[in-house]
C-alpha cells in the first residue's frame, strides 16, 4: 500500500481490453467532419480563393477561409498565462492565416458530412498567393532583407538573451597562458514526438457555450486559449479531456482546439470533429527545435573548467509557440550542469524561419543542449588524455549548488553514485582499455554522458496545482486531479499518494481520469516533469485536509479528541496503540445520513509551488560500429537515474524504457527533413525513421534513490529525463570505437559513411574502376 | 475512411479481365498494401477497384513434375516464406520477402503485387531476378510468358496492359537447383522500412566447391528498376574463391549500377553499399551453396 510499491496501473485493464475511451471513440451521432485547407507555399500572402468546384462536392456543408477568420492573434504554448504582459507568450497567429508562414499553414477549413467529402473538397480549392522566398535556415533568416516573417520582428529574431558570470570576461580567461582552449560546433536536428494518437478533437455547442472534447495534456490552458482565439469569455468554453494516446509535449500546445471550437459555431453548434492525419501531425503541428551550438572552453591540465562560452541558435520555424523559452532552458542547463572556475558567457537567439514550428518536446531544450555539452566534454577529455568520467566528476554540479540565474538549489544529488553504477555495469575501465588501437571493419567502443534536469518550471513560470478528494458512503474516496494522465502513469501514482497520505487501500481510491474544466479543479496540466512534484504536493496537502475532516467527524462519533486518532489501512485507530475503533465505512455512512450532523466530507486545495529541484542521471553504452556500411549496433545500454524517491519503481522503470527508446531514435535515425521550399519531405512513418521494436536493444535501468526534502514524498522529476543522455552517449561511444567525432545528429548511416570516408577509414570506392 | 468509388470482386481470372475491360479506369487490388496507400495519399483517390483477392487459382506455391516452381501472385509474403517448397528449394526468396515491412504487411501484401508495382525497392525484385523468374501473364487473348527482367519498364512501370493480369511466377529447376542464395536488405531500420539498397546473389560452385560455376548478382535501388549485373557475373564465372575475387566483384558491380541522389540517400552512399554488400551477399551465397569464403 502507498508509495514505493509496484501498484499495477489503475488504467491497465481498461487500456489493454480496449474499453478505455479516447476522443475518437466518443464520436457524437450526426457529427460533421472538418478538414484544414493548407497552404502549398511556405512564405507569402493568400490573395484569393476559388471554391467553386469544392462547393459542388456532395456532402460539403461549409467552406471557411482565412478571410472569414476571427481577427484575434493568440498564443499556442501550453504555459500558465502571465498576468504580466512582458511575460506573456507571443500571440502571432490567427485561427486561419492570410499571411502564410509555414508550408501547410492553416488557411481554410471544409466542414462536410464525412471525411471523404471534406478531403475531396479541400483538394479542389484553388488558392492564389503572393509568394515570398521561403526561408528554411537560421543563416538565411538572419541574412534576409526581404519582408520579415512577422512584421513585429523585422530582423526575424524572435528573441535574444545574453548572460555572463564571473569577475573577468571569458575572453580574458581564454587568453591566459597555460590553459588549453577548445572550440566545437554541434548541431541537432528537427524531430517530432510521434505520439500514437494523432491530435483529435470534436466540438459542439450546448446552451450558448462551446464544448471541446480533445486529446490534450492541458485542458485548462486549452479553455483559456480558445477564449483568447475567439475573443470570448473563458467561461463560455468547456474542455473535456478523456484518455489520451501520448503527447510528449506536442499536446502541451493548443493545436487545433480553437479552430474546432470556432467551426462548430459556424454550423449552428452541430458537432464537428477535427482529426489530423499522421502526415499533418508530422508536418503541421510542433517539433523539437533544431539548434546550433558553438562552444568554447578553457581548461587547465587536469580538465578543470576555467571559462566557457556558448553561442546558441534555435530554428523556431514559422510561429512562436514556446519560442525562446526552450533555448533559454537549454542555456540554463549549460550553466547548471558544470561550474566554471572563473567565467561564463552565454548567448542565445531564437530565429523565425518558414519550417514547421518548434515547440515543447520531452526535455524542453535539454536533449539538444546535452548533446552539445557532452560531446564537447568528451572532445576535451580525449585531447587532454583524461578519462571522460573524471572530467565530469571534477566539474559537475554538486549538492548545495545554487544557480545564480534562477536561484534553483541542488537539494540532493545521487549523480556520482549513478556514474559508479553505470561504470560498473558496462565494464567501463576494462573496455576503455581493451578497445584502444582496433583495426578492421567492426570496432567496439563504450561511451557515457550525464545530465541534470530541473523538475518543475519555478521560478521561470507559475507553478500551481489543485486537487479534490470526496468521501463516499462506503468510506472510499474519489480523487480528482487537475493534472492529466497522458500515458505516463500519473493516475496510478496519484492513487498511491492518496492511499499513503490518507491511510486507505488503493482499491478505495477512485481516481477520475477525465478532466472536465467545468468540474475539475485547476491545474495547468501535464508538462515539464512536474506532476509528481507539484501536483503531488497539491494532493498531499489536500489529503491532509481531508484526513483532518474525517478524523474530526470520527472524533465526534467517538466523543474523543481528534488528535488521538489516525487512519490506518482504511480504519480509524487510536494513534497511541493502533487499536481499531471504527471503519472508514462507518464514518462515511454516518456522515452522509446522520440525523444529527449530516455533512459531505470533501477537501479541495490549491498548492502554489515556489520551489524546484534537480534530478540527475547517466547513460552508458557499448556499441559495435560496422564501418563500411555505417551502422551502429548498440550492444548494451543502461540509464541510471537519481529521481529521488520512486513512487512506483516498476512504472519508473517503464518511463525510463520509453525515454531511452526515444533517445535511440533521436541519436540514430530520426530527422524531419525539409526541402528548400520549406515542405516536409518525410512526413510519414515510413520515411521518418522512428525505431521499431526490432531496432531496440535490451534496455537496462537502475536508480539511485535520494530523498529530496522539497518533493512531497522525496521525489524528483523522471518524466522527461530518460530521453536526454542517449544521443551524446552513443556519439561518444562511436568516438571511442573509431576515433571519429561526429558533431551533428542523427548518427545515421549515410553520415557515418561520409565521416568515415573523410577520416580515411573507408576507401573511396565509387571512383575505382576496372 | 478511404476514398473508393467502387469495388468489384470477380471469382475467376476471365471475370477479372472482363471487369478490367469494362472499366478503363479500374485498378487491380489484391492485398491492398500499395493501392490503399496511394488512395490515402490522394494519388488515386476515388479509385474504382477490381479485387483479385480470394481467387484460389492465383494463390499458393506448387511444384511441377519437371521441377518448375510455380508461385501464385496472390500468395502473401508470409505465404511464400512459410511454403515448404520455398523453404526447401528457394530459401533466399523466402528470406527476402520475410524482410518486407512488418508482420501485418507480410500477412496481407502479395508477391505478385510486389512485382507488378514495379518499384526498384521491392524486396522480391532482386532475388527473383537472380532466379531468372518467368512471369505468366493472362489477357483477353490468353497467356504469354515474359522474363521478369524484361517486365520492368521504368520506375513503377511494368509491361502489363490494362486488361492483363499476372497469373503465375515460374522458376525453372535449372535456375535454383544447386544454387546457394542470399539477399541483403539494407535499410535504415530492421523492420517496417524500404530498402536503401537491396542486394541478391545466387551462386553455384563446381564439384570441388573451390570455384564459382555460376554467379548471379542483382540489386534493388541501384537503378530505376531492379537490375542484374551481367558483367560482374561473367567475370566471376569459373573463378576460384579468393579475396581478390570478392574485391573484383565489389569493384565491377560499381560499374553496372546507376544509383541517384535523393533526400533518402546520396549516390555516393549507395555506391559504397553496392561495393560492400555485393561482396557480403556473395560470400554468404557461397556458404549457402556449401562452399567456404575466407
Amino acid at each position: 500500500m502507498g508509495i514505493r510499491t509496484n501498484l499495477k496501473r489503475v488504467d491497465a485493464y481498461e487500456k489493454v481490453t480496449g474499453r478505455a475511451l479516447y476522443t475518437d471513440d466518443m464520436a457524437a451521432p450526426g457529427m460533421l467532419v472538418a478538414k484544414v485547407v493548407r497552404s502549398t507555399i511556405a512564405n507569402g500572402i493568400v490573395k484569393r480563393f476559388d471554391t467553386t468546384e469544392a462547393e459542388k462536392v456532395p456532402g460539403v456543408v461549409k467552406i471557411l477561409t482565412c478571410f472569414d477568420s476571427p481577427d484575434f492573434e493568440f498564443p499556442t504554448a501550453g504555459h500558465p498565462w502571465s498576468v504580466e504582459p512582458a511575460h506573456q507568450d507571443v500571440a502571432d497567429r490567427k485561427l486561419l492565416n492570410t499571411r502564410v508562414r509555414v508550408y501547410g499553414d492553416d488557411i481554410g477549413a471544409v466542414i462536410a458530412e464525412d471525411e471523404v467529402a471534406a478531403t475531396r473538397a479541400a483538394r479542389l480549392i484553388k488558392v492564389e498567393y503572393e509568394e515570398f522566398t521561403p526561408i528554411t535556415t537560421i543563416e538565411a533568416a538572419l541574412a534576409s532583407t526581404e519582408v520579415p516573417i512577422h512584421e513585429a520582428y523585422p530582423d526575424n529574431i524572435l528573441n535574444h538573451t545574453h548572460y555572463t558570470l564571473g569577475e573577468v570576461s571569458v575572453q580574458d580567461v581564454f587568453d591566459e597562458p597555460g590553459l588549453q582552449v577548445y572550440q566545437g560546433e554541434y548541431d541537432t536536428q528537427v524531430v517530432q514526438h510521434c505520439h500514437i494518437e494523432v491530435p483529435v478533437s470534436y466540438a459542439y455547442m450546448e446552451k450558448d457555450r462551446i464544448v471541446v472534447v480533445s486529446s490534450t495534456q492541458i485542458p485548462h490552458i486549452v479553455r483559456r486559449v480558445c477564449g483568447q482565439a475567439m475573443g470570448i469569455p473563458f467561461g463560455k468554453i468547456r474542455v473535456i479531456k478523456p484518455y489520451i494516446g501520448g503527447g510528449f509535449g506536442n499536446k502541451q500546445e493548443v493545436l487545433y482546439e480553437p479552430l474546432n471550437a470556432w467551426l462548430t459555431t459556424q454550423v449552428g453548434g452541430r458537432p464537428v470533429k477535427l482529426e489530423l492525419s499522421r502526415e499533418e501531425t508530422l508536418a503541421c503541428t510542433r517539433t523539437r527545435h533544431a539548434m546550433h551550438f558553438n562552444l568554447k572552453t578553457a581548461v587547465d591540465a587536469n580538465g578543470r573548467l576555467m571559462a566557457r562560452k556558448m553561442v546558441a541558435h534555435s530554428n523556431q520555424g514559422g510561429y512562436a509557440s514556446h519560442g525562446h523559452a526552450i533555448i533559454s532552458n537549454a542555456a540554463n542547463a549549460f550553466r547548471m550542469m558544470y561550474q566554471d572556475e572563473k567565467a561564463l558567457e552565454q548567448d542565445a537567439t531564437t530565429v523565425y524561419t518558414n519550417i514547421s514550428s518548434g515547440g515543447a518536446m520531452r526535455g524542453y531544450g535539454i536533449p539538444q543542449m546535452m548533446f552539445g555539452i557532452e560531446a564537447h566534454m568528451d572532445d576535451i577529455a580525449k585531447n587532454l588524455g583524461i578519462d571522460p568520467i573524471d572530467i565530469r566528476k571534477l566539474n559537475c554540479m554538486k549538492p548545495g549548488f545554487v544557480d545564480p540565474g534562477t536561484g534553483i538549489t541542488c537539494h540532493t544529488s545521487g549523480l556520482l553514485e549513478c556514474i559508479e553504477k553505470g561504470r560498473e555495469f558496462i565494464g567501463w575501465d576494462q573496455k576503455r582499455a581493451a578497445y584502444q588501437n582496433q583495426t578492421g571493419p567492426l570496432r567496439r567502443g563504450v561511451g557515457m554522458s550525464i545530465f541534470c534536469y530541473k523538475t518543475g518550471v519555478y521560478p521561470i513560470s507559475l507553478e500551481t496545482a489543485s486537487c479534490r478528494i470526496v468521501l463516499n458512503q462506503d468510506g472510499s474516496v474519489q480523487l480528482q486531479m487537475g493534472a492529466t494522465e497522458i500515458g505516463q502513469g500519473a493516475d496510478t501514482v496519484f492513487t498511491q499518494m492518496a492511499a499513503e497520505s490518507i491511510g486507505l487501500a488503493e482499491a478505495n481510491v477512485h481516481i477520475i481520469s477525465t478532466q472536465d474544466t467545468d468540474v475539475t479543479p485547476f491545474d495547468t496540466g501535464a508538462y515539464a516533469s512536474r506532476q509528481t512534484y507539484v501536483s503531488g504536493m497539491a494532493l498531499k496537502q489536500t489529503a491532509e485536509i481531508f484526513k483532518t475532516k474525517v478524523l474530526n467527524y470520527a472524533a465526534e462519533m467517538l466523543s474523543c479528541p481528534a488528535a488521538e486518532l489516525d487512519i490506518v489501512n482504511g480504519n480509524i485507530v487510536e494513534k497511541a496503540n493502533n487499536k481499531h475503533l471504527l471503519t472508514m465505512e462507518q464514518v462515511g455512512l454516518e456522515s452522509f445520513y446522520s440525523l444529527t450532523h449530516s455533512v459531505h466530507i470533501t477537501a479541495e486545495s490549491t498548492y502554489h509551488c515556489k520551489n524546484n529541484t534537480f534530478s540527475f542521471g547517466v547513460s552508458f553504452a557499448e556499441v559495435e560500429v560496422d564501418i563500411p556500411v555505417g551502422k551502429i549496433n548498440v550492444l548494451n545500454i543502461i540509464n541510471v537515474h537519481d529521481s529521488g524517491v520512486l513512487i512506483n519503481p516498476q512504472l519508473a522503470q517503464a518511463q525510463v524504457h520509453g525515454g531511452m527508446s526515444m533517445g535511440l531514435g533521436y541519436a540514430l535515425g530520426e530527422q524531419l527533413l525539409f526541402n528548400n521550399q520549406g515542405r516536409a519531405l518525410n512526413d510519414n512513418l515510413l520515411d521518418y525513421k522512428l525505431p521499431t521494436a526490432m531496432d531496440t536493444p535490451e534496455l537496462h535501468v537502475d536508480f539511485v534513490e535520494t530523498v529530496d526534502p522539497t518533493g512531497p514524498y522525496g521525489n524528483k522529476s523522471l518524466g522527461e529525463p530518460p530521453t536526454i543522455p542517449t544521443a551524446p552517449t552513443l556519439r561518444n561511444a562511436v568516438l571511442h570505437a573509431t576515433g571519429v567525432a561526429i558533431n551533428s545528429l542523427p548518427l545515421n548511416p549515410q553520415k557515418l559513411v561520409e565521416e568515415f570516408t573523410k577520416a580515411g577509414l573507408i576507401e573511396k570506392g565509387g571512383e575505382l574502376d576496372v | 475512411m478511404y476514398d473508393i468509388e467502387k469495388i468489384v470482386q470477380p471469382k475467376t481470372v476471365p471475370d477479372v479481365i472482363a471487369a478490367l475491360q469494362a472499366d478503363p479506369e479500374a485498378v487491380i487490388i489484391c492485398g491492398g498494401s500499395d493501392v490503399l496507400i496511394k488512395i490515402r495519399e490522394g494519388k488515386i483517390a476515388g479509385a474504382s477497384l477490381v479485387s483479385i483477392q480470394g481467387i484460389k487459382q492465383l494463390e499458393g506455391v506448387s511444384l511441377e513434375p519437371d521441377g518448375t516452381i510455380v508461385i501464385g501472385p496472390a500468395t502473401t509474403f508470409a505465404g511464400v516464406t512459410n511454403s515448404p517448397i520455398v523453404q526447401q528449394h528457394l530459401p533466399a526468396l523466402g528470406d527476402a520477402v520475410d524482410q518486407a515491412g512488418g508482420p501485418q504487411l507480410r500477412n496481407i501484401g502479395t508477391i505478385g503485387g510486389n512485382v507488378c508495382n514495379g518499384v526498384t525497392s521491392a524486396d522480391s525484385g532482386a532475388i527473383l531476378l537472380t532466379l531468372n523468374a518467368l512471369l505468366e501473364i493472362t489477357g483477353p487473348n490468353g497467356k504469354r510468358t515474359q522474363p521478369l527482367q524484361e517486365f520492368y519498364k521504368g520506375p513503377g512501370k511494368v509491361d502489363l496492359a490494362h486488361d492483363e493480369v499476372l497469373t503465375a511466377i515460374r522458376i525453372a529447376k535449372a535456375d535454383y537447383d544447386g544454387f546457394g542464395g542470399h539477399y541483403i536488405k539494407y535499410a535504415m531500420r530492421n523492420a517496417m522500412d524500404i530498402a536503401t539498397l537491396g542486394c541478391a546473389v545466387h551462386a553455384k560452385l563446381d564439384e570441388t566447391k573451390q570455384n564459382i560455376a555460376e554467379m548471379r548478382l542483382a540489386f534493388g535501388v541501384a537503378a530505376p528498376t531492379p537490375i542484374r549485373c551481367p558483367k560482374t557475373e561473367e567475370l566471376a564465372k569459373g573463378q576460384p574463391i579468393t579475396p581478390a575475387l570478392f574485391a573484383l566483384v565489389g569493384q565491377t558491380a560499381l560499374t553496372e549500377v546507376t544509383p541517384r541522389t535523393s533526400w533518402r540517400a546520396s549516390k555516393e552512399f549507395r555506391l559504397q553499399l553496392v561495393q560492400e554488400l555485393s561482396q557480403r551477399a556473395f560470400k554468404q551465397a557461397i556458404l549457402n551453396a556449401g562452399g567456404a569464403a575466407e
